[in-house]
């Protein structure tokens, strides 16, 4: 999903002479392409995501478009006032990227595991936020970015996901990729929606729930949300914890109906590592799938 | 204003009103006539708090209606008693610490990579020197020689809680920002002319950004205010807002 969202980016660059991509000391082996062609509007910011942030603001107040990217929490959490004040509170066209969405970062640890971040970017003022599932959904949250400069955070997986389906049209509501029961729903966000694909192809026809790719976070409408509310029961499904995430935006527009479930990441996960996958296993996504 | 608003800081807004009267008479390349002109220089204020002095100017520079002062932190007003860009003339809202300079640079880059000619400045406090970000922001702006960058300190050795010296020694200050690789000048923050002559000739050294060490007096020009930790926080009562005021317009002539 990097990858897809570095070359996106260069696409609209060539288009747009407002973007400008700031990293905060990483991104080797992806970022360079973008930096070797636009070189005046690339800045590494070192690691020091405070000033980075404040840095985006300040250029973006001066009519760039500015792309933060880092790993994980450390260009949302780590800097979380400046990205409050400084970008939402001005309505400065800041787009922050985290790549390592959910677990995707499993072996490297705790402090590599992006499971709040949505429930926090979500409550900032003036944010659109995204959370794509595959390399597709990426490349059309960057073309829409492009078009719409904003305060967004676009929270992305890492490298190598594959794409999942081709179903287009972020804006125009959850994305059907999966046909099935028309009282069963699967909502996921992020790459953990293969799960939820899987699941659905093991189940016989009569069995198998509808799925929906959701990558807007924010801002969720009735409206949005429209081919939900005829199934009697939907289950969400995030790399994430309950709290704040894909769920409860859904419990929020949604409530009181239909019948919504969490299957989220537990907050114990803390002391765990592994593979995406393993931890993905460990967390019992695929049990819960199965239970509900 | 503060008295009116029942607000504090009145102390810290007091110490950097001579620097900005220089600044906003001579320094500053604006139009108060119109506020986001392209060219002008960029003034941000990054100790928010202090703002009642930074509004009265730009209602002095005409920027808005200076009758306007008189609903300063009142319902429904836009003086914010931390600074607010919802005011002309002001190019940025803070309030929390340490967010000024970051921003600056952002600024002073973007002037550099798309050649244009103005000005940054920012004015800082040195309680808010106690911020990471801002020592995160003192080693990228001479990374980037961002020397069209201008960091004034309004050093008036009071913070929060306590003395500078006591909560969290600064000095060597100088020394600290020349070994960060700035061009440095200390002056005395309340002589006017000290003021103009080094904010004349910008940058301080060629290729760096510059910081100007203003030496202030805590609640400047108010004999009770001056130096006294209190009036970090208290509001006048009417009896001492007639004494101040009293003070001041006797300096001032």
């Amino acid at each position: 999903m990097r990858t897809a969202f570095i070359q996106e980016l260069i696409l609209q660059a060539r288009k747009n002479p407002t973007i400008f991509l700031v990293v905060g000391d990483l991104g080797f082996s992806v970022v360079e392409p973008f930096a070797q062609e636009f070189p005046d509007r690339f800045l590494n910011a070192g690691v020091a995501e405070q000033n980075m942030t404040g840095v985006a603001a300040g250029l973006a107040s001066e009519g760039y478009h500015v792309f933060t990217y880092s790993i994980a929490n450390f260009p949302t959490l780590r800097c979380l006032e400046q990205i409050r004040n400084d970008v939402c509170y001005h309505s400065l066209p800041v787009t922050v990227v985290s790549v390592g969405a959910g677990m995707a970062y499993g072996n490297l640890g705790y402090s590599h595991h992006a499971v709040q971040d949505l429930a926090i970017m979500r409550t900032l003022p003036n944010i659109t936020v995204f959370s794509p599932a595959d390399p597709g959904e990426t490349r059309e949250c960057v073309q829409w970015l492009s078009l719409n400069p904003r305060p967004s955070y676009l929270r992305i997986g890492k490298a190598g996901e594959p794409d999942l389906h081709s179903v287009r049209g972020i804006f125009d509501g959850p994305l059907r990729v999966c046909e099935g029961r028309p009282d069963l729903a699967i909502v996921a966000t992020g790459s953990v929606l293969k799960l939820a694909l899987d699941f659905a192809s093991e189940q016989a026809p009569e069995k198998r729930p509808t799925v929906f790719s959701i990558p807007l976070i924010k801002p969720l409408s009735l409206e949005f949300l429209e081919k939900l509310q005829s199934f009697k029961k939907i289950i969400a499904l995030e790399e994430h914890v309950r709290e704040g995430g894909l769920f409860a935006a859904l419990c929020e527009v949604l409530s009181p109906t239909p019948h919504i479930k969490s299957i989220s990441i537990s907050e114990e996960m803390k002391n765990v590592v592994g593979s995406q996958d393993y931890l993905r296993n460990q967390a019992e996504l695929k049990e819960m799938l199965n239970r509900a | 204003m503060v008295a009116r608003a029942n607000a504090s800081h009145i102390g810290g807004a007091l110490s950097m009103a001579d620097l900005l009267a220089v600044l906003y008479s001579g320094v500053l390349n604006i139009r108060p006539e119109d506020p986001v002109w392209d060219s002008r220089d960029r003034f941000i204020l990054s100790k928010g708090h202090s703002c009642t002095s930074l509004y009265a100017t730009l209602a002095l520079k005409k920027f808005f209606q200076i009758e306007e002062l008189e609903s300063y932190g009142k319902d429904g007003s836009r003086l914010m008693s931390h600074i607010s860009h919802h005011v002309p003339g002001v190019e940025f809202s803070t309030g929390s610490l340490g967010h000024g300079l970051p921003f600056g640079c952002g600024k002073a880059l973007a002037a550099k990579r798309s050649g244009k000619n103005w000005r940054t400045f920012v004015m800082l406090s040195d309680g808010e020197l106690d911020e990471g970000s801002n020592w995160e922001a003192i080693l990228f702006a001479p990374q980037h020689k961002l020397d069209n960058l201008v960091a004034i300190v309004d050093y008036n050795k009071i913070q929060s809680l306590g003395s500078v010296a006591d909560v969290m020694e600064l000095d060597p200050l100088a020394d600290k920002f020349r070994a960060f690789r700035w061009g440095v000048k200390e002056i005395d923050g309340h002589d006017h002319s000290a003021i103009h002559e080094a904010l004349s000739t910008l940058p301080f050294e060629p290729g760096k950004p510059s910081c100007l060490i203003a030496h202030t007096l805590k609640g400047k020009g108010v004999d009770f205010m001056e130096n006294n930790l209190q009036w970090h926080y208290s509001s006048p009562k009417p009896d001492q807002l007639a004494e101040a005021l009293r003070q001041l317009e006797t300096e001032a002539n």
